[in-house]
């Protein structure tokens, strides 16, 4: 077993190597990497070096103004935030159950949002790498150039894009930081001219679907073993499943999973989501990192998001993209199964299923009735969970009687992820690097094995009244002549 | 009812008036709009935001506290005045926390809409960032002072229309802010209640009906329906829309 990757036991001795900012992300990250005299890696860390304050400056504020408050943390997915904000506060206002228009409403804007954000990160962030080649001309490695050589390929992407953002501003007013749902409901319905509207593309955007499924799919039978073990490990998981099984990014119970499949528990009332899951905080970035309770610090930790998820439901209750998973799961005996470049293929399975969920809510009348708001006994905390584009995402508030909040809690899908991307980044350094001159396309490997985890790092920075800072001073040789920590 | 035969000219326009009638009010009647955010129709002159300033046969004053007069000339639409309207507006918003993206009464904001009609399209000057208190107390209103302009309409809407003397102006100068009548210093305490005049009158988002928030959707609020200028729709704002 080789050693950790994470903390080299000498670091002042080693050469330092950063990649910053991490490109083809959201947010603001960087990666460095210690190398000894025989350019061999010694530590390998993921930093996030943006900082959110959200938790602490929505103290204060009256809790209906939270679900557009916070979805400004994020201009990708701020639908994820909205509607977690929202099922939180869903429980503050006593509403338990909402009624079928709210709930429908608010699947459609996620879906939506799953639609766009899916097609976003596959076209025009992560396919330049994998159609064109890892180590291809910089210049070469952007949707730009796509767009150039498969202008087909591009513009269903872009449309497949268009298409989910304009769900998202017919269910929230908006394409980006709508108002739609709110604390109980939503605010609005769909007319049925805006369903007749917005199904009149819809069969398109299947079939676009399916397609993107194909790209993947044809990549992993063309290049198994890079695909399979490209960062490669073994990890538990976490995701919502339905009360049935299926694949349900809207709602659930949470079920966790060990690396070798066991099941840790299952249909967890996420209400309580904090006797499950904790989360530990290390000096040298602003991102905290998540683990199951039951596991400890060391061992507990997971990953989140479409593999996850894929690989986690018993089932998918859209029936093309069902098919597809079953191909995934069926590839190689599993061998895409713990693979991050494994999250390309399931997250294009996602979004067939978010195509076919959408037209699905489209022909149900529910969308244009009128009760769009629900109640009952108010209460001073609420937790909201939902399966972003990501991965799970939870927000947790508590408020005081006079209806403003005391406290929040948000831990967002790429928190989850953080572990496993700093795994899959140790293990690309310990594949490809050692000993090697590296290259701007060999450096290339580092981020797309964080790419494959689709991260938004602006969402999931994180201090809590922490403020670590760590600064060097080298010298020309790269030699650390001083250096100055401060840890609170 | 006094037969309206004296005229002034707004921009060049006639405009006919009543006798004792401000340039605001006979403006209004003839469908012009002039920036303002201190005035409201019925309310008594208060000329303090100083947005309604035009010039007077060459002389600069509130359109909303000076009274019209047979062949005045009058200018509201000059480049010089607006951009003066357009530096008032930006002052406002840098001196309290106008944090429009997240604020419920966005579409329905005077403030906003006034500054959108006046081509501002950012803070220009540096934000205060002043440290004010939220008062929640109240069962069913919310005094956000981050949001308030000192207008005083809450003030005088409480005072003339609702007759309880709920709101008031302390302190001096930059310290200057919205206080209400009670010993506790508490919204909760004080005689307001939720139907107030005062409550709906505020032109900003500083008081609110609570758990209204954004149950209004976006293409539905006031400002999305009709444009500031259009000043047949003043009042319009003041009407609960889910009661």
């Amino acid at each position: 077993m080789p050693v950790s990757l994470e903390t080299a036991a000498d670091p002042e001795n080693l050469k330092r190597v950063v990649i910053e900012p991490v490109s083809r992300v959201e947010g603001h990250g960087k990666v460095t990497l210690l190398l000894d005299a025989d350019d061999r890696v010694r530590q390998a860390r993921l930093h996030i070096v943006e900082f959110r304050g959200f938790e602490k400056f929505i103290q204060g504020r009256p809790y209906w103004e939270v679900p557009v408050l916070v979805q400004r943390l994020c201009g990708i997915c701020p639908v994820s935030h909205h509607l977690a904000a929202s099922k939180a506060l869903d429980i503050i206002v006593g509403a338990r159950a909402l009624t079928p228009t709210a709930e429908k409403m608010r699947r459609l804007m996620h879906m939506g949002q799953i639609l766009q954000s899916h097609a976003l990160h596959f076209f025009h962030l992560a396919s330049p790498d994998l159609l064109f080649g890892f180590e291809a001309d910089v210049a070469e490695r952007n949707i730009a150039h796509l767009a150039a050589v498969a202008p087909e390929v591009a513009k269903k992407g872009v449309l497949l894009r268009k298409y989910g953002q304009e769900i998202i501003r017919h269910t929230a007013g908006k394409r980006i930081h709508g108002t739609g749902s709110v604390p109980g409901g939503v605010n609005k319905n769909l007319s049925r001219a805006e369903r007749a509207s917005l199904l009149g593309e819809i069969d398109a955007i299947i079939a676009w679907s399916r397609e993107a499924v194909d790209i993947v799919k044809r990549l992993f039978a063309e290049n198994a073993r890079l695909y399979e073990t490209f960062g490669r490990f073994e990890s538990g998981r976490l995701s919502l499943v339905r009360a049935d099984g299926a694949l349900d990014l809207y709602d659930g119970g949470l079920r966790a999973t060990d690396a070798a499949g066991a099941t840790l528990f299952d249909h967890a009332d996420y209400q309580r989501y904090y006797e499950l899951i904790h989360e530990e905080v290390k000096p040298w970035s602003y991102m905290k990192f998540p683990f199951l309770v039951e596991r400890g610090a060391e061992a507990g930790w997971y990953r989140v998001g479409p593999l996850a998820r894929v690989v986690h439901c018993d089932f998918i209750p859209t029936e093309l993209a069902e098919t597809e998973r079953r191909a995934l799961l069926d590839f190689d005996g599993g061998g895409a199964l713990s693979a991050p470049l494994g999250y390309h293929w399931a997250r294009m399975i996602e979004m067939l299923h978010a195509a076919e969920g959408i037209r699905e809510l489209l022909l149900d009348n529910d969308l244009s009735g009128d009760d769009l708001l629900a109640g009952g006994e108010r209460q001073l905390r609420g937790v909201g969970i939902i399966e972003a584009p990501r991965g799970t995402l939870i927000h947790h508030y508590r408020i005081n009687e006079d209806e403003q909040i005391v406290s929040a809690n948000l831990i967002v899908s790429t928190t989850h992820n953080n572990r496993a991307m700093n795994e899959a980044v140790c293990q690309v350094a310990r594949q490809y690097f050692d000993g090697r001159e590296l290259t701007e396309g060999l450096l290339n490997h580092i981020e797309i094995a964080i790419r494959a985890f689709d991260p938004c790092l602006s969402c999931a920075t994180h201090a809590l009244g922490k403020m670590p800072l760590e600064l060097e001073l080298r010298d020309a040789a790269g030699r650390r002549i001083g250096g100055l920590r401060r840890e609170t | 009812m006094t037969e309206m035969t004296n005229t002034f000219t707004l921009d060049g326009k006639e405009i006919p008036f009543r006798e004792g009638e401000t340039i605001m009010a006979a403006a209004t009647a003839a469908g012009v709009y002039i920036p303002h955010l201190c005035h409201r129709p019925g309310f008594k002159p208060h000329g303090s935001c100083k947005l309604c300033t035009v010039n007077i046969d060459g002389r600069p004053s509130a359109a909303c506290t000076h009274l019209a007069a047979a062949g005045m000339r009058v200018e509201s639409e000059t480049e010089a005045l607006n951009a003066d309207r357009r530096a008032l507006t930006q002052m406002l918003f840098v001196e309290g926390n106008h944090i429009c993206p997240s604020c419920e009464k966005s579409g329905n904001c005077q403030l906003q809409a006034v500054a959108y009609h006046l081509g501002m399209s950012t803070p220009h000057f540096t934000h205060f960032y002043p440290a004010r208190d939220v008062d929640a107390s109240h069962p069913d209103v919310l005094l956000d002072r981050n949001r308030c302009i000192l207008c005083e309409l809450c003030v005088r809407a409480s005072r003339d229309v609702d007759g309880k003397n709920v709101f008031g102006i302390g302190g001096r100068g930059i310290r200057s802010r919205l206080i209400v009548n009670a010993a506790s210093g508490r919204l909760a305490d004080t005689g307001l209640a939720v139907t107030d005049r005062a409550v709906a009158v505020c032109p900003t988002g500083a008081l609110l009906r609570k758990r209204d928030g954004f149950s209004v959707p976006i293409g539905e609020r006031r400002y999305d329906r009709h444009t500031i200028s259009d000043v047949t729709t003043e009042t319009e704002e003041e009407r609960p829309r889910h009661d």
